[in-house]
């Protein structure tokens, strides 16, 4: 699970090839299986590719809205690779997100009438951050103490949370203002500011300082390495002395909190607001691209734009040629499937050359 | 309170319960049987929504609830032979492969949903009832617990049924070995593969079948991520069970009877947002766990692949 150096053998191109092949060959499976579902449905899926190419990648608005998403994407692919490096799922980015996103939509609108907006957006990010930190605190719990699988906590606190989200949309933060039920609205000059008289905002600097620190952190400091022996192997880090328990509740603290932190600037940035029943449902789209990115922060960046490619063509695709987005998602499930396969031929290809 | 507890109240909410809590049994008990065989079956959620789609389909064109349910179990099974073939006989990583069921079902049905139900939503008829003679005749409790689709009277029988193969059956010995110690199972000249194998797939059938039975009897018609959870549910189930298809059953009623407290508030004239009421399950399971966290026991090679030979 582990992302191994390349080994210094006589071979290095060939490992090289290999290096690009593990991650080429299975996006091309997806993308040939997926066509073929196309072709089944009676869609050209030349065509689809096409138009997510091309709207997606080559206009300059398409351009800017892939930009804009990849915010988002990065942050939650922050978090997930603190976590996954450290052994542990967390698979409750949806509630995390959610939540964040709901408490800074509540927040931003009351406080810009008296704070400045540089200190509105920050109080709004770090609140988002210590609220989703929060909500992972009873699997990070249940897991330090009695070991429950945390899967199954954070899926259900994720679904919790999402529910939960709501609630406090319709309930107690609602804009009496509106008939759907909705949040305040943040004015659009009171968000994140925009980059240079773009429509991409100021997020997706954070989110790429907040990626390559992640990855820093996870390779350069004493914390990064120490979650890395935890997530290698449990048992002989309780033997180094490490606190296995403390190290798993701030792993999920800091993985939850980078969640929160990607649906905070999505409000800030993009939206203003939060809609009752709004669900990007990132959360477990994000984990077939930190897996691609084998947990580098770094390699995490072109596949983030991949898919974030993928994600605004793929709405354009959509709807001009009357194909649902769940395509994307039935998508990126296969590129799992293939990431998976293909990571276990490598394998059994090395264990043949005596690497 | 006391004119909540009048009888269409409470008719409302066991029959409700009954119809919530098979889909949960099911994969409650499919789970326990891959768990006891050292597998974790995270994609269990998605051999749920594939066996609801394929049931629905099967049971809309044939016309029969017994062809849909037959190709619910089915299409859970065609799920469950990717995890045979990739993880059990490949050793690939469970969880990751599991994720991917998941989400590849998720997209896969409702691109299909789509193409083909997405202009009419077409309804399945009310399904068949087994009235049980006499049982059936008892007020409240006849017309709530004695009056449901055959596959409910099927499913409760599969808990004494299992209850038995865990218990007495050399089937049962060699799914807890595999789950346990599955060199000791290599050992004795039974292949471990073999043995997971058939567990998974016996997942798959009933967690297609538990699909099947939520979108056939339950909804009356197929609705893109239709399962919400249940399956996840189904591996909590299993995991507090330790072992014991009577405590999933259990499990399976508590959380039954939190889900079908929507339709009964309303049918007692409460309103209550349905967010609050989407939350009480998983704020159940969630109680569950911290409460009996301690108690909660999984074999000991769960999830980890067999490889003869290797420490």
């Amino acid at each position: 699970m582990s992302v191994d150096a390349l080994p210094l053998t006589p071979d290095r191109t060939r490992e090289h090839i290999a290096a690009v092949a593990r991650v080429a060959v299975p996006i091309l499976l997806a993308l040939a299986v997926g066509g073929a579902i196309l072709l089944i449905l009676g869609k050209n899926p030349f065509t689809y590719y096409g138009y997510v190419v091309q709207r997606g990648l080559l206009s300059w608005g398409g351009l800017q809205e892939t930009m804009t998403r990849m915010a988002p994407l990065l942050l939650i692919a922050a978090g997930l690779i603190v976590a996954f490096r450290a052994g542990i799922w967390n698979l409750g980015g949806d509630g995390q997100y959610l939540l964040a996103a709901v408490v800074t939509a509540a927040l931003a609108p009351a406080l810009i009438d008296t704070l400045p907006r540089g200190l509105t957006l920050i109080i709004c990010m770090v609140t988002s951050i210590a609220v989703a930190a929060a909500w992972s605190l009873i699997p990070a719990l249940l897991k330090a103490r009695y070991g429950i699988n945390e899967i199954i906590t954070s899926l259900m606190m994720s679904f919790l949370g999402t529910s939960f989200a709501n609630v406090l949309v319709k309930l107690f933060f609602r804009d009496p203002a509106t008939t759907v039920p909705q949040t305040r609205s943040l004015e659009v000059v009171d968000r994140l500011p925009r980059i240079f008289g773009t429509n991409v905002h100021s997020g997706i600097l954070i989110a790429l300082a907040v990626v390559i620190l992640v990855h820093l952190m996870m390779t350069r400091t004493a914390f990064g390495l120490r979650l890395q022996i935890v997530g290698a192997n449990p048992a002989a880090a309780v033997h180094a002395g490490l606190k296995v328990g403390w190290l798993t509740v701030a792993t999920f603290a800091l993985s939850a909190g980078l969640i929160g932190l990607a649906g905070s600037v999505e409000i800030l940035g993009v939206w203003g607001t939060v809609r009752a029943d709004w669900n990007p449902a990132y959360g477990l789209l994000v984990v077939p691209l930190v897996f691609l990115a084998r947990f580098n922060g770094i390699a995490v960046i072109g596949f983030a734009l991949f898919f974030s490619v993928l994600m605004i063509g793929g709405e354009s695709a959509s709807r001009r040629i009357g194909v649902p987005q769940d395509f994307v998602l039935m998508l990126v499930g296969l590129l799992l499937v293939f990431l998976a396969l293909v990571e276990y031929l490598d394998h059994l290809r090395r264990k043949r050359a005596g690497v | 309170m006391s004119e909540l507890l009048t009888q269409p109240f409470l008719i409302s909410l066991l029959f409700g319960a009954v119809t919530a809590g098979v889909p949960l049994l099911l994969a409650g008990l499919g789970e326990q049987i891959s768990e006891k065989a050292g597998v974790l079956n995270i994609g269990i959620e998605g051999m749920m929504l594939f066996g609801a789609y394929t049931g629905f389909v099967a049971a809309y064109y044939s016309g029969s609830f017994w062809m849909g349910f037959l190709a619910g179990g089915l299409g859970g099974m065609v799920v469950a032979s990717v995890v045979v073939l990739l993880c059990i006989r490949q050793g690939l990583n469970q969880i990751v492969i599991g994720i991917a069921l998941t989400i590849g079902a998720e997209g896969l049905t409702a691109l299909l949903h789509f193409f083909q139900f997405s202009k009419t939503y077409p309804r399945l008829d009310k399904a068949p009832v087994l009235e049980i003679p006499g049982l059936a005749s008892i007020p409240v409790v006849g017309p709530a617990l004695f009056s449901h689709n055959i596959i409910v009277y099927l499913a409760v029988g599969l808990v004494v049924f299992l209850a038995w193969l865990f218990r007495a059956s050399y089937v049962g010995l060699n799914l807890e070995a595999a789950g346990a110690k599955p060199a000791a199972l290599d050992a004795a000249g039974i292949s471990v593969v073999a043995t997971r194998s058939a567990a998974v797939l016996s997942t798959g059938f009933l967690a297609g079948l538990g699909g099947a039975y939520l979108a056939n009897v339950g909804a009356g018609l197929f609705v893109p991520f239709m399962t919400h959870g249940a399956g996840f549910i189904g591996i909590v189930l299993a995991m507090l069970a330790r072992g014991n298809p009577v405590w999933v059953l259990l499990g399976a009623v508590l959380f039954g009877v939190s889900l079908a407290m929507t339709t009964a508030l309303q049918v007692a004239g409460v309103n209550v947002p349905t967010d609050v009421v989407h939350m009480l399950p998983f704020a159940m399971v969630m109680l569950v766990l911290v409460i009996f966290a301690r108690h909660s026991v999984l074999p000991p090679a769960l999830g980890l692949p067999y490889v003869r030979g290797d420490r």
